[in-house]
């Protein structure tokens, strides 16, 4: 039997449970993911989408299974910085008193000392991130006063400032301006030619078809997974909504 | 300037500073209010006022051991604070009562605690003192140790300040980077216990809370920057206890009762007239929509 080489995978989860108090959020789920690849993670509310990141993130302790990324254990990859997480503009406090810098140099804490300064370098990069979603003018905005889709790319700033290689973004289009969906787009490409592995949680048909290379159905275990083109097929998607025919949730011309 | 017959400002100030028992007033309450100041921003950001409530509380049995024992009372107060916590954590864990409800069934169980140990420990505690507290009559080894506690407070808060703010702000994001989550919940937790020990001198523990709630809540309406809204919350409690102190010289009343007015009447001041969140700004801001 071949043996297989963990590290050519940048996520590798093998059977993967989440309970919460007994209550099984998730099970046996698998996941394999290299550089340059993008994912959409598709599936009802309640399906473990949300549930799928905490145990990717650390968030939430898997109660068996195994995930390894880059080969090595998901402590070492927190260490490292490898693991963004975006959330959803809903999972956050959009009135705490704190600015778009701030937020976005929250990206660089890991890799700073224990009183969290920032070196010349961390300023560079916090620079450069809030200069690629075009958010230069709003630095010291609270982020209280910013749109939905500013908001989307301060968080998507504190992701690119740092330099993780693997970002999970939990429903990145929702409630966002046609300006952010267009630069999301765009820093898409730019991530994937980057090497970057992404995995999105996404309602929207259109985008899992324009952007992932795969397709993950979850209903609190793994539908389906494979290319886009194979899984994404109208049988499947009506096994991950429980029943509920494609045309009903997308529309007809989906 | 004269405010009643008998009394002109210069006097209504100084004169209560001729005392010693005052003038050491001012300074541990005006020091408490700092400590519990600084914490209150984290709370009122975390959503921890009804956590501040119970821990608070559940001091009270801690500290009649301590004192029975002999013990610091910080000590006591910091295991018993820290455990009900832990307590709360685990019944709403392992049953399917509501965690507002385990809370209060927990804290108010440690407070009744407190309050029977103290009628069945025969020594020289003072039931009134630690629920009402007793600024005028702190003695030495209490002033030694608010200090003492205060500046580990305030060391503690200032080294984590950022991974604190953290971790209020985005705990996923602080675990995904590699910084130790379970270790900043027990931090918060731990000044917060210690917190309401020094501060119970002040107001007692029953108005402890407020110290621990008012400034930051107060602060929150004030400004949109989170280092201002530290430096707020520690100054709005200072003026409070030092208004209350002054206000309960001179006219007779509860200290504790007066700092915790102070501070209250400080909120709505900012309540109403907050340049930014003031109810009266958003009526005006309503009003030009229209």
């Amino acid at each position: 039997m071949e043996s297989i080489n963990y590290q050519n995978f940048r996520i590798d989860a093998e059977n993967i449970c989440v309970d919460y108090n007994g209550k099984v959020a998730l099970y046996d789920a698998n996941l394999r993911l290299k550089p340059g690849q993008i994912c959409g993670l598709v599936g009802m509310n309640g399906a473990g989408k949300t549930t799928f990141f905490n145990a990717l993130t650390g968030f939430v302790n898997i109660s068996k299974g195994k995930i390894r990324i880059n080969g090595e254990s998901l402590r070492s990859a927190q260490k490292d910085q490898t693991i963004a997480y975006v959330p959803q503009n809903e999972g956050i406090d959009s009135q705490f008193p704190i600015s778009v810098w701030d937020v976005v140099m929250m990206g660089r804490y890991g890799s700073m000392n224990i009183f969290r300064c920032a070196r010349e370098s961390d300023v560079q990069a916090v620079k450069d991130a809030i200069e690629r979603v075009d958010l230069i003018d709003q630095l010291s905005t609270p982020i209280g006063n910013l749109s939905g889709g500013q908001r989307k790319r301060t968080f998507l700033a504190r992701a690119i400032a740092q330099r993780a290689s693997i970002l999970l973004l939990d429903e990145p289009f929702s409630g966002v301006d046609i300006r952010t969906e267009k630069l999301i787009s765009e820093l898409f490409i730019q991530f994937k030619n980057e090497g970057k592995t992404i995995l999105l949680s996404t309602h929207d048909m259109i985008h899992v078809r324009e952007f992932c290379d795969l397709v993950l159905l979850i209903n609190k275990t793994v539908v389906a997974y494979g290319e886009t083109s194979e899984v994404f097929t109208p049988e499947n998607i009506t096994t991950t909504f429980g029943g509920i025919s494609p045309d009903f949730l997308f529309g007809p011309e989906s | 300037m004269e405010l009643c017959s008998f009394l002109t400002l210069d006097s209504f100030i100084r004169d209560p500073l001729t005392h010693d028992f005052m003038r050491k007033a001012l300074l541990m309450s005006s020091l408490v209010a700092a400590v519990c100041g600084l914490l209150s921003s984290y709370l009122t950001l975390k959503g921890w006022a009804l956590m501040g409530d119970a821990v608070s509380h559940s001091v009270m049995p801690g500290v009649v051991v301590a004192y029975a024992l002999g013990l610091p009372f910080s000590l006591g107060a910091f295991i018993f604070g820290v455990g009900s916590v832990a307590l709360i954590g685990f019944i709403k864990q392992k049953s399917r009562v509501k965690e507002d409800t385990v809370i209060g069934l927990v804290f108010t169980g440690f407070f009744a605690l407190g309050i029977v140990l103290v009628s069945k420990i025969k020594s020289n505690i003072d039931l009134h003192s630690i629920l009402f507290g007793s600024p005028l009559g702190i003695s030495l080894s209490d002033v030694k140790q608010t200090i003492f506690i205060s500046l580990l407070v305030v060391i503690l808060l200032s080294i984590f300040r950022k991974d604190l703010m953290l971790y209020c702000f985005d705990p996923r994001h602080a675990k995904t980077v590699g910084i130790n989550v379970f270790f900043l919940h027990y931090l918060l937790l731990t000044c917060l216990s210690l917190a309401a020990v020094v501060g119970l001198q002040s107001v007692g523990i029953i108005l402890v809370v407020a110290m621990l709630i008012t400034p930051g809540a107060t602060a929150y309406l004030l400004t949109d920057k989170f280092d201002n809204m530290t430096i707020i919350s520690v100054l709005s409690a200072i003026i409070s206890s030092l208004i209350g102190i002054y206000v309960s010289f001179w006219f007779d009343l509860e200290t504790g009762g007066s700092i915790v007015l102070a501070q209250t009447f400080i909120f709505l001041f900012a309540f109403l007239f907050a340049p930014r969140y003031g109810i009266f700004k958003l009526k005006k801001l309503f009003a030009d929509y229209k």
